[in-house]
């Protein structure tokens, strides 16, 4: 479902051109769970923006579920991001004024299908198990909660993919797991695709294939054997 | 985002910035305040010029003798002595059928006015029983000239306020005898003060019967031995009728001067002075509401400013909504409608504010100058309307720096 082919991402920084993805092939299916690794710098943050569609590619194609992103505009991408991705970021990036519930609202106020927000938002909470929380602004919760409130905002409309950069890497161990749980949980019991940018090579482990990255360009793509 | 969402969406920032928002909106209200209050004072000024002209009444048409040449050398309008005491009876006459209401002939003369010790010099004005309505004069004592006095040449007068006063003091002047010329006049009443009028000239004068001044008073004659008169005030039925009434009279005075070429006499439309008045206090009203325009610039500038600081602020913000999937035009309409939102509730109070100090002024003395407003609801609408569209027109600059913002950058902005 998500089909990279040559994709190269030079970005112009005055006078120096940097290559952050330098001809990347990769295939995703539906239903796998992913993770990508590599330093700082290796290229797979410019990864996560192209295959979330924040970005579009230098040059090479890019395909998530049959369309090409790569010829799309701008309210085009806007409303790939906002139909088939979610987005788990590092730092939460919950809106501080709203509410968890408001938070989890908020996909659903762009872009088609706009009936039963509420209702919808109240689910996906539930879903992440925070249905006690929904009137309690992020500065009133948990890391962790943060991060659930952040993981049911992601799940709202049904995204065909979930992308989490480092989502974990703000959190205590205990939190952590419970998160990496959850996202495990998704893609087994609800078939949810799931790419997950980490450093934590325990992380990884509970993946089913771990792509590492080096300098722009993938350097290993490894099926493990699924762990419980 | 449907209406609702973005219009909840606005309020909640804006409420999260309680006093930034608070003051942002005080410019507007300053602005548009200033500029309903400055418009109400200039409207009102406006209005007491136009009463003080149309105390004389606007439905009047003033016909005055041609102008005279001797040898080629033109003398002033009214100069020829073209136009008659018939002249006037036969517009009153023939017309009352169709435009006109009545009319007053008048003669100008002047004179030494002798009472007792007193003495002035004033103008001795020959009128018709009909001057007193016609000119929407009143009596203050006595009674005015009638039909009887003007056929019998009586000499009574009728004193104005000022002369009355300058003459009599405090004393009733009625039945007594002033002298005009050396000529003994009985007076018979006094006119009530006009008070404004240009240079109170209504105030001083005298009014005697246009037959008594003609014969007693004035020199000239006319070569036909009829009674000239330097002026015929034509009160028109209506305002509607003035353009009609114009147009016969000139006929009728065409036929009855038997006049070919040019004619020998000119009609003055009171209406028109008043239009030339009210297009020149327009422009005056228009400044001062220019002037106040200028806070409510500064006002929308300060919306500008407090938008680009917030656009600036709220990047992340703006990041996470691009990345659930939100377009340019959503955020462009987002911060837009923050914009506009501050600039209407500033307008809004402005108005009220506006309105509050138009009403407190109005009639008071302040800085030996008596305000008199006049305020209706075009101001407001003005107001208003100019209030939303600097809060479009400085908000879409913001607005579009935050619409234009990448996601990526954004998303990393601290």
């Amino acid at each position: 479902m998500i089909t990279l082919e040559g994709v190269t991402k030079v970005y112009n920084l005055g006078s120096v051109q940097v290559t952050a993805l330098d001809g990347v092939d990769l295939s995703i299916d539906e239903g796998e769970m992913v993770a990508v690794m590599g330093v700082s710098g290796s290229g797979k943050s410019t990864l996560m923006n192209i295959v979330g569609c924040l970005d579009v590619p230098t040059s090479g194609s890019y395909s998530l579920d049959g369309q090409d992103v790569g010829a799309m505009n701008d309210n085009r991408l806007a409303y790939v991001r906002n139909r088939k991705v979610g987005f788990v970021f590092q730092t939460y990036n919950l809106l501080p004024r709203l509410s968890a519930l408001a938070n989890v609202e908020l996909p659903l106020l762009y872009g088609r299908g706009r009936r039963n927000r509420r209702q919808r938002a109240r689910e996906a909470l539930e879903r992440v198990g925070l249905g006690d929380r929904m009137r309690h602004k992020p500065a009133e919760l948990s890391g962790g909660q943060q991060q659930r409130v952040g993981i049911a905002r992601a799940l709202v409309k049904e995204p065909a993919i979930l992308l989490a950069d480092e989502p974990t890497g703000n959190l205590d161990s205990r939190s952590s797991e419970e998160i990496i749980d959850m996202l495990i949980r998704l893609n087994r019991e609800e078939g949810i695709t799931v790419v997950v940018v980490t450093h934590s090579p325990e992380i990884a482990a509970r993946t089913d294939r771990v792509i590492s990255m080096l300098d722009g360009r993938i350097v290993s793509d490894e099926t493990t054997e699924r762990t419980r | 985002m449907n209406p609702l969402d973005t219009g909840l969406s606005a309020l909640t920032s804006l409420w999260a910035n309680k006093l930034r928002s608070g003051l942002t909106v005080l410019g507007i209200v300053i602005g548009v305040a200033a500029v309903i209050s400055l418009m109400s004072i200039g409207r009102g000024a406006q209005a007491s010029i136009t009463e003080t002209i149309q105390s004389l009444g606007t439905n009047l048409l003033f016909v005055q003798p041609g102008s005279s040449s001797f040898g080629g050398i033109f003398f002033g309008q009214g100069s020829a002595s073209t136009l008659t005491l018939d002249d006037a009876e036969a517009i009153a006459d023939s017309l009352s059928d169709s435009s006109v209401a009545a009319v007053a002939p008048e003669l100008n003369s002047s004179g030494q006015i002798v009472y007792g010790r007193e003495n002035t010099f004033t103008q001795v004005l020959g009128v018709t029983p009909e001057y007193l309505d016609v000119r929407n004069m009143n009596l203050a004592t006595g009674s005015f000239i009638s039909d009887g006095h003007v056929t019998g040449r009586s000499e009574v007068a009728v004193l104005g306020s000022y002369t009355s006063e300058s003459l009599f003091g405090l004393r009733d002047p009625v039945g007594q005898t002033i002298k005009i010329n050396d000529r003994r006049f009985t007076v018979i009443g006094v006119l009530d003060s006009e008070g404004g009028g240009p240079f109170g000239l209504f105030d001083d004068q005298i009014l005697a019967p246009i037959t008594t001044v003609y014969y007693r008073l004035a020199a000239q004659r006319t070569t036909r031995g009829e009674i000239a008169v330097d002026s015929i005030s034509v009160q028109v039925k209506d305002e509607s009728l003035m353009d009609q009434a114009e147009g016969e009279i000139a006929t009728l005075l065409r036929l009855r001067h038997r006049l070919t070429g040019e004619d020998d006499f000119t009609i003055n439309n009171q209406q028109d002075t008043l239009e030339t008045l009210e297009e020149t206090t327009d422009t005056f009203v228009m400044f001062l509401g220019a002037i106040a325009g200028i806070s409510l610039l500064v006002g929308g500038i300060g919306i500008m400013n407090i938008m680009l600081v917030s656009v600036t602020e709220r990047t992340r913000e703006i990041g996470i909504r691009k990345a659930m999937g939100a377009t340019r035009r959503d955020i462009l309409v987002q911060f837009m409608s923050e914009a506009i939102f501050l600039s209407i509730v500033g307008g809004g109070v402005g108005v009220l504010v506006g309105v509050t100090i138009s009403r407190l002024i109005d009639d008071k003395t302040l800085l030996n100058q008596t305000f008199q407003t006049v305020f209706s609801g075009d101001i407001v609408v003005l107001a208003l309307l100019v209030s939303a569209a600097i809060g479009l027109f400085f908000g879409i600059y913001p607005a579009m720096r935050a619409a234009r913002q990448h996601p990526i950058d954004a998303l990393r902005y601290e």
